[in-house]
């Protein structure tokens, strides 16, 4: 019986045709039921129609070169709109000659946010790029820089007041003097400040014309509004999820109200407030500019957000690192700091890059207060009477910018959840 | 003895700058002394700001000539009506894109995450595209793309494309359809169908209890049909079945009789349903997925048809992955129904900015705002959570 077994060359059939290569995996994922290859039929009919008429529209007939509108009526999609107008779009009512500026400032900030996604990057690194960044951005937005001597005063205070708290116990002596004297200059420097014997020095930098935020415009301001606005909100959104998980029941009853008050209405209520309500609470005279004044409330609206995305982290977390952190002797400090946070933080990262790019959405909302974010300046482009009936050319384009930042952000934080759970995976 | 001395333990005397409870409350003191005090001090100069510009203050306008227009109204309104029909004009339109934003984005999310889940290809990589392409470019983007579209792509109200033998048209003032002539008996009908929905209720009630006592199922589901169609076809029929209907007409610039569904609206609701799907298709297919396959099969085994093992079996286990995150969903329709204001939908903060600019008492104009936006949210906040409750899990 055995000797009947070829031993030598043994043939190998392949599958049938019908079940390899391209036919294989037709029959498997397109054909695999009478109503499944219904469905294909049905589904390549129709959209091989619209892809077709569309690419006739926006290749095909398309026209690039146009001078004006009226050449361009009777074809396919205008692209020479945008040809024409991009700069507008890009950078809004930014002085002409000076649109490399915003161009620059673009740059940086896109060149912080890749940085900000390595997470190499996520220490004292951090602190540096957004300085360095925010410092190139606005040099170059605003032309001129004052910085305030109170503002130096201020982070000397925060600087030696965290390091006082957080190393308490942990450093030498030596460290501990040095916060001790950083927080001391700031406090008394602050305090001489206000009582107005220190004069109201300023550091001016001051290489380029000045720019008001006012014209401003594109896609600087909704990078600005987007970033800035998750920088602020972030520490912001820790106090109040960290204040909503309190045991002190005022504070509670404080930061539960503002989230759900927050959480309860429309960003666009909360911009119209800060246009209309907030010069009314400023003392008479005291004038605050609107981008920041919608900045401001940006910041409100994405910091309870955050707050809500932080408190799910929070709760993550079992008792036992809390009653550790104490058993170990920290202060409050030092166990929310060096022991709650950066585990409760690391959970809720990709939630929290969902939460920006939901804001990051959400700053389109500003042009209702006559702000020129990047979907309003694709809006004025629609205004010139000589290239008029063209909104599907210049929308497709700016949904085409926005589609590619926001479908990269959420590529990144699918990548960053596996990466972060790499440890942690069963 | 040794019980009581560990439940009695002297507490340590520590000095109450070091003790726990005193640190707290001097903490909470100081803050909230520091908010009020900030409240104060903002509160001082609105007072002093608006008596300087010399704005009344107090909810008086209310009962004022609101003296605008308003392009799509529910109930009836005229610039001669005052700002609180305005307001409740606008309160009426935010509720109408918003229910049936929240039912239609309902239905087609459900379909795309199903589609994502089949095993054609084709259709579940168009459905995921689907689901890219419109949850990352902004709603409002999406908005100025429809209502452009329809406002310049459809043709003026003289080349209206005309359906259905010259009832129905379409062009850039809206689609005109034909309505019955208002009768009062439409008000009996509305009480019929409310009484129909109540009977279907209880009918459904009636057959699960019969099921459960002894085995006989009853088609509940399409007797109930028959019930809430029927009641009000039934008093249609007493009422001696009015038949007049108000056909749209060409006249001069636009079209009279009939109804309109107005661009606005149309872009505003097209919008939110195709952004909100997209977001509403990704809770779905995660609530699916997260089913353990062995429910399908073990319903297959007790012999339950597909529609019955999705109904019975699969449909309720997912609804508890399912409403929570659909529950934030439904809130954010009803929050983004406010950029209506952008397109020139009169909803709620549309009649209220107007109201703002016309009065220049933002302060109270704002809280109505806060007011209405926090009662709706909260109201579909606690519907929901009933309804969750309902489905959760009852353990031991």
């Amino acid at each position: 019986m055995t000797d009947s077994l070829p031993t030598g060359e043994r043939r190998q059939l392949a599958p049938p045709l019908i079940e390899r290569g391209a036919l294989g995996w037709m029959r498997r994922n397109l054909f695999s039921s009478w109503a499944n290859g219904i469905i294909t039929v049905v589904l390549v009919v129709f959209v091989g129609s619209i892809l077709s008429s569309f690419l006739e529209w926006a290749v095909f007939t398309a026209n690039v070169t146009a001078a004006t509108g009226s050449e361009c009526h009777g074809q396919g999609a205008c692209w020479a709109l945008i040809v024409e107008k991009y700069r507008l779009i890009f950078f809004g009512t930014f002085p002409y000659e000076q649109q490399w500026r915003p161009l620059v400032a673009s740059i940086t900030l896109l060149a912080m946010l890749v940085m900000t996604s390595d997470r190499r990057m996520w220490n004292w690194r951090l602190l540096v790029i957004w300085s360095v960044g925010s410092f190139i951005t606005f040099l170059m937005m605003f032309g001129q820089i004052h910085i305030p001597l109170s503002l130096f005063l201020a982070i000397a205070l925060l600087v030696g007041g965290v390091g006082m708290s957080l190393r308490k116990a942990i450093a030498d002596a030596g460290e501990m003097n040095a916060y001790r004297t950083l927080a001391a200059i700031g406090l008394i420097g602050l305090a001489l400040r206000i009582a107005g014997i220190l004069p109201a020095w300023s550091l001016d930098i001051a290489p380029l014309s000045y720019v008001e935020t006012g014209l401003w415009g594109g896609i600087p301001v909704t990078l600005i509004l987007a970033s800035y606005g998750l920088v602020f909100a972030f520490p912001y959104g820790i106090l109040l999820a960290l204040g909503r998980r309190s045991d002190l029941p005022l504070i509670r009853a404080l930061c539960v109200g503002f989230i759900e008050l927050i959480r309860g209405v429309p960003l666009i209520s909360l911009l119209i407030m800060a246009s209309v309500m907030l010069p009314l609470f400023l003392p008479s005279g005291v004038t605050f500019d609107k981008f920041l004044r919608a900045q401001v409330a940006i910041i409100l609206f994405a910091g309870a957000y955050i707050a809500e995305v932080i408190r799910g982290g929070l709760q993550s977390l079992p008792k036992g690192q809390y009653e550790a952190a104490e058993a170990l002797g920290f202060n409050y400090v030092q166990k929310t700091a060096l022991i709650i946070l950066p585990q409760a933080l690391r959970v809720v990262i990709p939630p929290l890059i969902n939460t920006f790019l939901g804001f990051f959405k959400d700053t389109s909302l500003v042009l209702i207060i006559g702000i020129f974010d990047f979907l309003n300046t694709a809006n004025q482009a629609l205004v010139d009477p000589n290239w008029a009936g063209f909104p599907a050319e210049i929308y497709m384009f700016a949904a085409l910018i926005y589609f590619i930042f926001c479908y990269s952000v959420s590529r990144y934080s699918k990548h960053l959840e596996v990466e972060l759970n790499r440890g942690t995976r069963h | 003895m040794a019980v009581e001395a560990f439940g009695s333990a002297p507490r340590v005397k520590v000095a109450p700058w070091n003790d726990p409870v005193v640190r707290g409350w001097v903490f909470q003191i100081v803050v909230v002394g520091l908010v009020a005090a900030l409240a104060w001090y903002l509160i001082g100069n609105t007072l002093d700001n608006l008596n300087r510009q010399k704005i009344a203050s107090g909810f008086d306008y209310l009962g004022r000539e609101a003296g605008f227009e308003i392009g799509d109204t529910m109930i009836s309104y005229s610039p001669a009506s005052t700002y609180a029909r305005a307001i409740w004009v606008g309160i009426l339109n935010t509720l109408r894109v918003a229910v049936l934003g929240i039912i239609l984005s309902t239905i087609l999310g459900t379909l795309v995450g199903i589609g994502r889940l089949s095993p054609n290809w084709l259709l579940s990589k168009i459905c995921e595209w689907y689901v890219e392409a419109f949850r990352n470019v902004p709603l409002l983007l999406w908005l100025f793309l429809f209502y452009k579209l329809i406002v310049e792509a459809f043709p003026g109200p003289r080349q209206a494309i005309s359906a259905f033998w010259n009832s129905v048209f379409l062009s850039n003032r809206g689609l005109y359809f034909p309505v019955p002539v208002a009768d009062p008996i439409h008000k009996w009908m509305g009480v019929g169908l409310l009484a129909g929905i109540i009977g279907a209720i209880a009918l459904h009630r009636w057959a699960k209890k019969r099921q459960e006592a002894t085995g006989q199922p009853f088609p509940s589901i399409s007797a109930g049909v028959v019930v809430v169609i029927g009641t009000p076809a039934l008093v249609w029929f007493a009422g001696g079945a009015p038949t007049t209907m108000s056909w749209p007409a060409l006249k001069g610039f636009n079209f009279e009789g009939g109804t309109v569904i107005q661009p606005e609206f149309t872009a505003l609701l097209v919008g939110l349903v195709l952004y909100t799907s997209a977001f509403v298709a990704e809770i779905v297919r995660s609530g699916i997925l997260a089913l353990h396959k062995g429910q399908s099969e073990a319903a297959a085994a007790l012999g339950l048809s597909r529609g019955q093992s999705m109904r019975l079996v699969l449909l309720p286990q997912a609804l508890r992955v399912i409403v929570p995150p659909m529950t934030s969903q439904y809130l954010n329709i009803t929050k983004n129904s406010s950029l209506a204001i952008a397109i020139g939908y009169p909803d709620l903060v549309a009649s209220i900015n107007v109201t703002i600019n016309q009065t220049g008492q933002a302060i109270e104009n704002i809280l109505l705002i806060m007011a209405a936006y926090l009662s709706v949210s909260l109201s579909i906040s606690a519907f929901m959570n009933w309804y969750n409750r309902r489905i959760a899990l009852t353990e031991r």
